[in-house]
């Protein structure tokens, strides 16, 4: 899933400083599950601000809303009469949901309330760690299904670098290196002559070098006569 | 008309290594700044005592003077450079570039290495490059060499460059038994020269010698031994606790202490002359020992900003004279 965390409040506060009437919107999806922008999130932060804007003497109208997935047109549609009555629109969705309100509702601004840091899982209650870069062109066949290109610090394919010692990497106590993690995997699993042949260069076009992505599927496409 | 690298010819080291020569390679830091003094300063402590010398690219991701630049400069003060060369910094396009113009002003010896992460250094917000990774640069600038064609397959104008490729590897790092595995990898990828990180645990490089020896690395390849003189007790504490993938025995932090254990704390210059001195006499018992390692065809000495150092290293260690360049 994709997972965020709120922004510091004092942040959040300075972009809606203009605003009279302010609609938190959150979102039901991934952020909800990394208790960053769920309907708790969305209320909690919603009276934070009352109590902020009342005691600042500029009491602001904040209002409440959550959709179930704030990236997809069909759940956030609905929101659009609603968004009428209110200056400005407080996503607590991801990147992907505050641009999609945006690109949706192009005449209202909506400002960001998360910053979304990756994408990942969570290891134990109130840990989540990175899993996967979203390089497009996936090498989990040839690592043990652990990923070199999100969790070694410097994506390296061949191995490790000479700073791994004891299972840590070279940046921190608390970064496990993704080459022990591979080399445990590939062991246990009687591959490891696979990480003896040298990896050639990757090819990083698949990922965001090679500019913005856009997967198209013409099996998937609406008929000419039922295209908007 | 011949073709520019048919009459520009290999570098020293490797035709000593070629020749089956003990050699001996040091290291300077170019200065942080623009000003050639700091090194014309140093190559003159160097000078007659190695036969290469590594200059070091941004090292501990700390910006300094272009290690081609600085290698260029030694070159002009009569000393054979090792540019070091990381994957931090630069794309495929910027390292094939910069290895041209290195190898027109005289380069010879290039030392690939993935380089510290930037979060060590003086710029820890700057993105990192790591476009490819140092076995995949070693290939890259062994096949300029052989097929005189950059990443792409395209050719190289005037040929292939006649560069002597270089590589590190950590005996010390983990996972301990993938590291010969790793530095095969190397070899196989065309790695002429292996320099090792500094070896302050004999027992666990004699221990990964020997599976070198056993895969026959050796003889593809000239390993150097890493070493290098400790300055201080709390040197060689810091090397053991806080530089990664480094192992300090015992038995150097206990000599270092010793060292100065019957002079006041308050006479801090007898201190670090007791230290310094100590420090090289341990570094000569390193050499001995380690040049009896089967597999180990020379020794790279890191003296790290403390060059003056490297003289009577290579003096107690009966590494001099140094055999004639040409």
């Amino acid at each position: 899933m994709i997972v965020a965390e709120r922004k510091p409040f004092a942040e959040i506060e300075a972009m809606v400083e203009g605003a009279g009437r302010v609609l938190v919107i959150g979102c039901g999806t991934c952020v909800t599950v990394c208790f960053a922008g769920g309907l708790e999130q969305v209320a909690a932060l919603a009276s934070a601000l009352r109590i902020a804007t009342r005691l600042g003497g500029k009491e602001k109208v904040i209002d409440e809303a959550v959709v179930e997935r704030q990236c997809e047109w069909e759940y956030i549609d609905p929101l659009g009469a609603r968004l009428d009555n209110y200056d400005l629109a407080l996503s607590l969705g991801c990147g992907v949901g505050v641009q999609a309100l945006g690109e949706r509702f192009p005449a209202k601004r909506i400002v960001p309330g998360l910053n979304t840091s990756f994408m990942g899982l969570p290891v134990k209650p109130g840990e989540w760690e990175e899993r996967c870069q979203a390089c497009g062109d996936c090498v989990l066949d040839k690592t043990g299904g652990i990923c070199p290109i999100a969790r070694c610090s410097k994506q390296l394919l061949n191995g490790p670098c000479g700073g791994s010692q004891g299972g840590r990497c070279e940046i921190g106590h608390d970064v496990p290196c993704a080459w022990q993690l591979i080399w445990d995997r590939m062991n246990a699993l009687g591959l490891r002559t696979g990480l003896t042949e040298v990896q050639p260069p990757k090819d990083w076009s698949s990922s965001r070098d090679g500019g913005p992505r856009r997967i198209v599927r013409d099996d998937l496409q609406l008929p000419e006569e039922y295209r908007d | 008309m011949t073709s520019p690298s048919a009459n520009i010819g290999p570098g020293n080291l490797e035709r000593l290594i070629r020749a089956g020569e003990f050699v001996v390679t040091g290291e300077l830091g170019p200065p942080k700044g623009w000003l050639r003094g700091e090194i014309e300063r140093k190559a003159a402590l160097v000078r007659g005592v190695v036969d290469a010398v590594n200059v070091t690219d941004n090292q501990t991701a700390v910006v300094r003077m272009s290690s081609i630049a600085a290698g260029r400069i030694l070159i002009e003060q009569g000393i054979e450079p090792v540019v070091q060369m990381t994957c931090r910094d630069r794309n495929r396009l910027g390292m094939q570039s910069d290895l041209m113009g290195a190898a027109a002003l005289g380069v010879r010896n290039v030392l690939c290495l993935s380089g510290d992460h930037q979060s060590f250094g003086n710029h820890p917000t700057a993105k990192n490059v790591f476009d490819l990774d140092s076995i995949q640069l070693v290939q890259l600038v062994a096949r300029m060499r052989r097929d005189g064609v950059f990443q792409c397959g395209e050719e190289i104008a005037g040929g292939g460059p006649p560069f002597w490729v270089g590589a590190a590897a950590n005996p010390f790092g983990d996972p301990f038994e993938f590291r010969p595995l790793r530095l095969a990898k190397k070899v196989a990828a065309g790695a002429n020269f292996i320099q090792t990180q500094f070896i302050y645990d004999i027992p666990r490089f004699r221990k990964f010698m020997e599976t070198v020896v056993d895969m026959g690395l050796h003889e593809k390849v000239a390993l150097l031994a890493g070493v290098g003189p400790l300055k201080s007790s709390g040197m060689a504490r810091y090397m053991r606790d806080k530089v990664p993938g480094m192992i300090v025995s015992e038995y150097y932090i206990a000599e270092m202490e010793r060292a100065v254990s019957s002079i006041p704390k308050e006479d801090k210059t007898a201190r670090a002359e007791a230290w310094k001195q100590r420090g090289i006499e341990l570094c000569i018992e390193q050499i001995r020992e380690i040049r009896g390692i089967p597999g180990v065809s020379g020794v790279h000495i890191m003296t790290v900003e403390w060059e003056a150092a490297l003289r009577p290293v290579a003096e107690g260690a009966g590494l001099l004279p140094r055999p004639s360049t040409s």
